[in-house]
């Protein structure tokens, strides 16, 4: 049997209620509830980080937060960080610098390293693949990201 | 970095993909994020066994599970007239029985993870309760996950009726699970060997591994009261899996719709078919559309990885270098049924090389693992990764630079090789002088536990079926329909060679994958063939929006035909007029004048083409080896590739850096764990560790281009010969490292470890 449960939460800045099932990963609610299909499964075990949202200022893998726990707080995911129409400064420099071929990955990469330049304006290039080691990219060897963060951070760090 | 000068206005140039927005946006739709009306979640129960009857199922308790609205077995699909007839799905050729029967099993379980039965529901968690209410009871059977074991004469036997080949000569006739033997001979081996100064002869072996793309198999369908069926799903071949959900459904091609939707990464791994007629059936049976998607586990499991094979490589050289002859022997794991790319491989372990005399026999031979499927280069890492491993160390007896014997002994223009194909105009040897000359190879390498590597690596790519149409709109842009599915990039590369016969830029080149009714036949985004077939298709379709654009121009100035050329700077001259002037139409002015001349024109084209543009890639890499741990670490990597011409530079640097990264993790730490009872060990993305971000290092790439002769804009093909040359690189720079070689996939720190204490004890 299911049981629902309302959630309430912020998302992308919009305050919402939702019905979720007990068992629902917030990925699953994210995906199968709200609409919000810009965050991806690639694991559903914290793996991969192709659902990766920033939950209350931290960057977590969705697939491992039940969507219960989520009651009354603040999540940013994919489709929150281009204001209207115009794309943050992250989203261009992926575009520019060809820094995702398939793209499923692109969402959590793109939160993941949202999440690095908050809180560190001028990483290095170590300091990006740490950050990043947590997403996996299949396709693209990993360069053209860790370039395109690194424009990023030239670009409009501190 | 591209070693040759731009010669054209578009091509060549690095625009923003048109689909670029939607996917850093959360826009783009892929397979599993499809949402339709009165949906129900599909989900599938596997085989907890590796080999196993079926003795009973029982499915009536899921079925009366609230909430669940249909479950099928094998016994829901239609029968087939003659199951054992040999048939397409897709591009791959087998009996009907064995297709619908991976799909899922009905006699016999023949690897963990085989599907057996599947349910939909209202909610994806009572589909997965439902799952834990069918009882199915098993007979387990003898078992058999290697390849050698498997070609015993006692081995258990996985498909019955299969007769172990005549061409083997002993035991031919015989129940087998050998199921293809594959043998070329040029010139006369014996007396190759007996010119040899030296021969080198070893052994190799490499592990099933996956090709681990992030975005789960997932099919979703909806099958209507007039019988007709929309597909969504997540393929490499739109119009592949049509044909194939037509076949296993018995229903008409132009019954079954494939609907396009993003895909996220296939390698070569999502061509066969796993759900789709599986959520059409649970469609049919529930009257509501029904979504499939994969876990991870399912994924490994229970989809098509690459094989394990077991191969064994002689060479032998003049003292100068000259390599006189070559012998191969390459058993190759098909999995359950069959699949493994022997023939591939046969064809490609030694075209990197002139060799006047060569002989190659490969197996492909049934175990209890998946089927497998295509995997970049399919067939081609395993036995280049052997060969190559030979010719390195054949460097290293002659003492002679590596990239110096690869160029003495090089394959060019008119080279046969063993399977009797000549080469036409190749970049083998562009490809190694640029190796020779990059930075990277002129660099000094000191320290100790360090060693640089070098290797090569060949690969076909092919050509095949594609579509395209063209429509002008009235502003002067276009649209243009595709039907290959755009895995990384070639949306735009294609819309590039448009906009480049056009004469337009390709901003104006509005680029969109369509459904199957809405495009010409085309093949799968496989074989580096999308923006080479793809490309040429646009050509055509362009080429012939050229002719009905010089007609209406004729048309306009009330003018001979033959008066009129469209120009490849996109303008389109006719006949001086009455009064002296030149006549001229811009790309933009003619479009702006068809609706009031006669209408909007479309340009279409389907394209068949044949021929391909073989590739060839040498990789140089520098790693340090910790001599405690037996960890590799990579400090430098350069993957130098002809790629014909790059249509975008961007995304083919793209593919070779991807391709190299996918042939580190295949080298060093990817691998399929089994235990003796055939379960998979390392089913998460945890244990079955893919390279991370931390893992390597910047991969610098160099394109020496040597166009394609038989491409209109050179094209060769990009995104398979990447992941040849990382693993003989790799075998190569640890045994300049610590003077081990590893002759065995993957070269992980176990391995090193165990060689090395071995080594000292």
């Amino acid at each position: 049997m299911t049981t629902r449960i309302v959630v309430r939460a912020t998302i992308n800045g919009e305050e919402m209620e939702f019905l979720a099932d007990e068992r629902d990963s917030l990925l699953e609610a994210l995906r199968e509830r709200v609409g919000l299909t810009g965050t991806k499964e690639g694991c559903n075990d914290g793996n991969c980080g192709a659902c990766s949202v920033i939950l209350d200022g931290r960057l977590v893998n969705s697939c491992l937060v039940m969507a219960a726990e989520v009651n009354e707080s603040e999540i940013t995911t994919v489709e929150g960080l281009a204001r209207q129409e115009e794309l943050i400064p992250l989203q261009q420099t992926f575009l520019e610098e060809a820094a995702l071929q398939c793209g499923i990955c692109t969402p959590g990469f793109l939160i993941a390293a949202k999440a690095l330049l908050d809180q560190n304006a001028t990483p290095s290039e170590q300091e990006i693949r740490y950050w990043l080691a947590g997403n996996l990219c299949r396709c693209t060897g990993y360069d053209k990201i860790v370039r395109a963060v690194l424009r990023t951070a030239a670009e409009n760090g501190s | 970095m591209v070693t040759t000068e731009r010669r054209y206005k578009v091509v060549g140039t690095r625009p923003i993909r048109h689909d670029g927005v939607d996917k850093v946006t959360g826009r783009a739709q892929y397979g599993a994020d499809i949402r339709l009306p009165g949906m129900l979640y599909g989900r599938m129960l596997r085989s907890p066994h590796a080999h196993a009857r079926i003795k009973r199922i029982d499915t009536s308790k899921a079925a009366a599970l609230p909430g669940v609205k249909a479950v099928i077995t094998a016994a829901d699909f239609p029968p087939d007239e003659d199951e054992e007839r040999v048939t397409n799905f897709g591009p791959f050729v087998v009996k009907f029985r064995w297709y619908r029967d991976n799909l899922m099993a009905s006699d016999k379980v023949l690897y963990q993870g085989h599907a057996v039965a599947a349910v939909c529901a209202t909610d994806q968690h009572i589909a997965e309760d439902a799952l834990r209410l069918i009882k199915v009871e098993y007979e387990l059977l003898p078992l058999v996950l290697d390849v050698r074991d498997a070609m015993l004469d006692d081995a258990p036997i996985l498909q019955e009726g299969v007769k172990a080949p005549e061409s083997m000569g002993q035991g031919a006739d015989k129940p087998s699970n050998v199921n293809m033997h594959i043998h070329h001979e040029v010139g006369d081996v014996e007396a190759g060997f007996g010119e040899a100064d030296v021969i080198i002869e070893r052994e190799f072996e490499t592990t099933m591994v996956h090709q681990g793309y992030i975005e789960l198999q997932n099919g979703s369908a909806f099958w209507n009261k007039d019988d007709e069926v929309t597909i969504w799903t997540s393929t490499q071949g739109n119009f592949g899996m049509r044909d194939t959900t037509a076949k296993i459904l018995q229903l008409p091609v132009s019954k079954v719709k494939v609907s396009p939707v993003e895909i996220g990464g296939g390698f070569g791994g999502k061509i066969h078919s796993y759900l789709e007629p599986i959520a059409a059936l649970l469609s049919k049976k529930s009257g509501r559309p029904v979504k499939m998607y994969m876990s991870r586990t399912d994924v490994l499991q229970g989809t098509g990885p690459t094989c394990g094979t077991y191969d064994r490589i002689k060479i032998g050289a003049k003292k100068d270098g000259t390599i006189v002859a070559a012998e191969a022997y390459l058993a190759y794991e098909a999995g359950a049924y069959m699949g493994a790319p022997i023939m591939p491989g046969c064809m490609a372990v030694f075209a990197p090389y002139k060799i006047p005399h060569q002989r190659v026999d490969g197996y492909e031979v049934f175990v209890n693992k998946p089927r497998v499927s295509a995997y970049r280069a399919p067939g081609a890492p395993a036995a280049e990764y052997a060969s190559e491993c030979v010719i390195d160390e054949l460097a290293e007896k002659l003492d002679m630079d590596p990239i110096e014997l690869r160029l003495q002994n090089a394959s060019v223009e008119g080279t046969t090789r063993a399977d009797g194909y000549k080469f036409g105009i190749i970049g083998n040897v562009a490809v190694l002088e640029a190796a020779k000359n990059s930075p990277h190879y002129r660099s000094e390498l000191t320290g100790e536990n360090r060693g640089r590597g070098v290797a090569s690596g060949f690969w076909f790519n092919i050509g095949q079926e594609s579509g395209a149409i063209v429509a002008v709109n009235a502003d002067g842009t276009v649209s243009l329909s595709l039907g290959s599915p755009d895995i990384g990039g070639t949306r735009v590369a294609i819309a590039m060679q448009l906009a480049e016969t056009l004469g337009i830029t390709a901003q104006d080149v509005k680029p969109q994958i369509v459904d199957t009714d809405s495009v010409g036949y085309t093949f799968v985004t496989g074989g580096s063939r999308t923006a080479f077939a793809g490309g040429w298709a646009a050509h055509e379709a362009a080429l012939d929006v050229r002719r009905l654009l010089e007609e209406r121009a004729a048309a306009i100035w009330e003018c001979e035909r033959a008066d009129v050329a469209y120009g490849d700077d996109g303008v389109i001259r006719g006949p001086k007029d009455e009064d002296g002037k030149e006549r001229s139409f811009t790309f933009k002015e003619i479009a702006a004048q068809l609706p009031d001349t006669g209408g909007r024109v479309t340009g279409r084209a389907d394209t068949n083409k044949t021929s391909s543009g073989p590739a060839f890639a040498t990789h140089i890499v520098d790693v340090e080896v910790d001599p405690e741990t037996g960890k590799v670490e990579i400090l430098r990597y350069t993957a130098v590739q002809d790629p014909g011409i790059a249509i975008h530079p961007s995304y083919v640097e793209g593919q070779v850096q991807g391709g190299a990264a996918q042939g580190i993790g295949m080298a060093l730490n990817e691998e399929y764990f089994y235990d003796d009872e055939g379960h998979l060990l390392n089913s998460s993305l945890l244990d079955y560790r893919t390279p991370t971000a931390l893992d390597l290092p910047m991969i610098e790439t160099i394109l020496a281009e040597v166009p394609n002769p038989g491409h209109p804009y050179g094209v060769r093909g990009v995104g398979e010969v990447p992941i040849i040359p990382p693993a003989p690189a790799l075998h190569a720079a640890i045994n300049n490292a610590i003077g081990v070689r590893m002759n065995k996939l993957p070269m992980s720190p176990r391995a090193i470890l165990e060689k090395t204490i071995l080594a000292e004890e």
